[in-house]
């Protein structure tokens, strides 16, 4: 292993700010791992020590097959992780709409030119990565459908589900977009948390890994090889909305199986405690996404649902 | 009138309400008549709208005979934002002006942005006021996309402002409230002027000026207007110069907003406090206008420091 830093610029009064990578094997760039980017992505991070900690050992072992480098870079943003803030200290930016970035331009666009000039190139990309809302879900892969999007790939993961959705006019400035303008083979990976350690979805992704770069050739690995993927499109899920806006209490988590007509959720009035509304599920099948905040707005998508049938 | 165009309730006894005014001519009807959209408030902190708002709703008001068209005026669209000094939308940090058009479907703020869209569309100019952020001061300029430059720069010469920048396309840019109501056939201009956070009531009277001068070519106003500027069109590239900190430190100006400079005369200096150092001196790489300048002391390495817009001696 070798430890090495990817991009660093100094601070006026904070130590310097460092991306730090590390290497495994040798050879021609092979996979790239990334995962913390904003500043509460936390669970992120964990899940790439734990990585770094697995691929230590499969190096000492002997595990890793030649003629492969893999580079893993837990956090991209540590001064904002260092902060508790999502964006980048002092403007607010997302690093994660700065790539390709450039060179000249401004802080976070030279920190994701510097980053992107060493990981790019790399045949396999995988990030961690967060949404905006706040909520769980159920660990998969996402990909965008910027043309080069391969699925029967994808589902070597072993995760319960890959979910292709249209790229949006900011996708472009996304480290997976790029990735695959550069030909990498780039999936997102999203596991139950962000701000949050969750012990047993952080496992899933870390043995989804090592079964997709054992099935690659890259990795010698005999662990549990997961799910037999579902494709699904992001547009086939089935959103529960609010009509009221309240304090939200879910009855069931995301993975959980779920009845057509199965209370899922109720909003509770703030101020005199009577349940104001009471969301039902439209369809049999699996809860995908859960607002797990304790207030809500009104005509907020709280779930998002996997249909076992077409609606 | 004053109308609320989208409303969403939120958790606690409160809802959220984007509103306009309607300024309208007495006692004619509306059918045919031109109509003109004043849009601003998207982020949070870019106040310099608000007194345009003002200012143009009380000159209207004043002379009320002489307005013979629709006058909308959007004051607040990110309301929260503006309440709690938030550039995006408080709660989800979220741009509200990389989520348009919105979707009638979507999650409460894509739901709101196409609720405005809806409410602007159809109008015959829509005029979106930014106010730059809290870390640079923009002189009074109209930004326009390279796809629209036919139709929007004669409406843009018109609005009395100092220059007009016509920037090329940018794919993320497609998310704005501009490019959205644009590609729907509906002209609108991008006003980037002053700081954020703050009002200048000097630039907010000049578009205010600007704005009246529009409405009378457009057939809504009667009222005397001041004949406008003449900006200055910049449409290629390589006409504007970005200035960029080398390191961190605080950035201490030397000139003056819009000074007209020459190469190598002395922008600012970079200082570090701690050790009592000049870090960096910025120089003018070409001669020209600083037409941006940094308002907010604090950069990183690569911060911007300032825009020059390129004389040009032929």
């Amino acid at each position: 292993m070798q430890k090495k830093i990817i991009y660093e610029i100094k601070s006026l009064y904070r130590d310097h700010f460092r991306v730090n990578g590390y290497e495994f094997g040798d050879g021609k760039k092979s996979v790239c791992i990334v995962g913390s980017t904003r500043g509460n992505e936390i669970q992120q991070l964990y899940i790439c020590s734990q990585l770094v900690k697995a691929f230590k050992l499969l190096e000492q072992e002997n595990r890793i097959k030649e003629g492969h480098r893999i580079l893993i870079i837990p956090a991209v943003n540590p001064y904002s992780l260092n902060i508790k803030k999502r964006f980048w200290p002092t403007d607010n930016t997302d690093i994660n709409r700065m790539f390709p970035g450039y060179n000249l331009g401004e802080t976070t666009q030279r920190i994701a030119a510097g980053v992107f000039d060493v990981i790019k190139e790399y045949t396999y990309g995988m990030q961690f990565t967060s949404f905006y809302t706040p909520g769980k879900f159920t660990p998969h892969i996402r990909m965008m459908k910027a043309g080069f999007e391969n699925t029967d790939l994808a589902k070597k993961f072993g995760m319960p589900y890959v979910v292709l959705r249209n790229t949006r006019p900011y996708d472009t400035t996304t480290l997976n977009y790029n990735w695959q303008i550069w030909e990498t083979h780039a999936f997102s990976i999203y596991t139950t948390t962000t701000s949050q350690i969750d012990k047993e979805s952080a496992q899933t992704a870390i043995r989804s890994i090592l079964n997709f770069l054992s099935k690659e050739n890259i990795v010698e690995y005999h662990g549990h090889e997961g799910y037999v993927s579902l494709v699904v499109e992001d547009t086939d899920m089935v959103p529960v909305r609010t009509k009221s806006a309240g304090i939200f209490e879910s009855l069931v988590k995301a993975g959980d199986e779920i009845y057509r007509g199965q209370l899922l959720g109720q909003i509770t009035d703030p101020y005199e405690g009577e349940i104001t509304e009471q969301l039902y599920s439209p369809v049999d099948g699996m809860v995908f996404f859960a607002h797990d905040e304790p207030l809500t707005y009104a005509d907020a998508a709280v779930y998002k649902l996997v249909a076992h049938e077409k609606v | 009138m004053i109308k609320t165009i989208a409303s969403v309730k939120m958790p606690v006894d409160e809802i959220l309400q984007i509103k306009k005014h309607r300024l309208i001519p007495d006692g004619k009807p509306l059918a045919g008549l031109k109509r003109i959209s004043i849009v601003t408030g998207i982020h949070g902190d870019e106040l310099e709208g608000q007194y345009v708002c003002f200012e143009l709703i009380r000159r209207i008001q004043a002379q009320r005979e002489s307005l013979t068209g629709i006058v909308d005026i959007y004051p607040a669209m990110n309301p929260l934002g503006i309440d709690s000094i938030t550039r995006g939308i408080p709660a989800f940090d979220l741009d509200m002006n990389r989520i348009f058009p919105g979707n009638q479907d979507g999650d409460m703020m894509e739901y709101l942005a196409n609720q405005i869209i809806d409410d602007l569309v159809g109008s015959d100019v829509c005029i979106d006021i930014h106010a730059s952020n809290i870390y640079l001061t923009e002189i009074p300029q109209i930004r326009i996309n390279e796809l629209h430059k036919e139709r929007l720069i004669p409406l843009a010469e018109k609005a009395n402002v100092d220059f007009i920048w016509v920037h090329g396309a940018n794919t993320v840019l497609e998310s704005t409230l501009a490019h959205s109501l644009n590609s729907r056939n509906t002209p609108t201009l991008v006003v980037e002027m002053g700081v954020g956070m703050r009002i200048t009531k000097s630039y907010c009277l000049q578009l205010t000026e600007g704005i009246l001068n529009l409405m009378r070519e457009l057939g809504i106003w009667q009222g005397e207007t001041i004949p406008p500027r003449r900006p200055i069109v910049s449409e290629h590239p390589d006409d504007v110069c970005y200035l960029n900190a080398s390191m961190a430190g605080v950035f201490i100006p030397h000139v003056k907003h819009w000074e007209k400079l020459k190469t190598g005369d002395l922008i600012g200096r970079i200082i570090d406090p701690l050790k009592g150092e000049i870090l960096d001196e910025i120089r003018a790489p070409i001669d020209g206008h600083l037409f941006t300048i940094r308002e907010y002391p604090i950069v990183d390495a690569g911060s911007l420091i300032g825009r020059l817009l390129r004389v040009d001696h032929s």
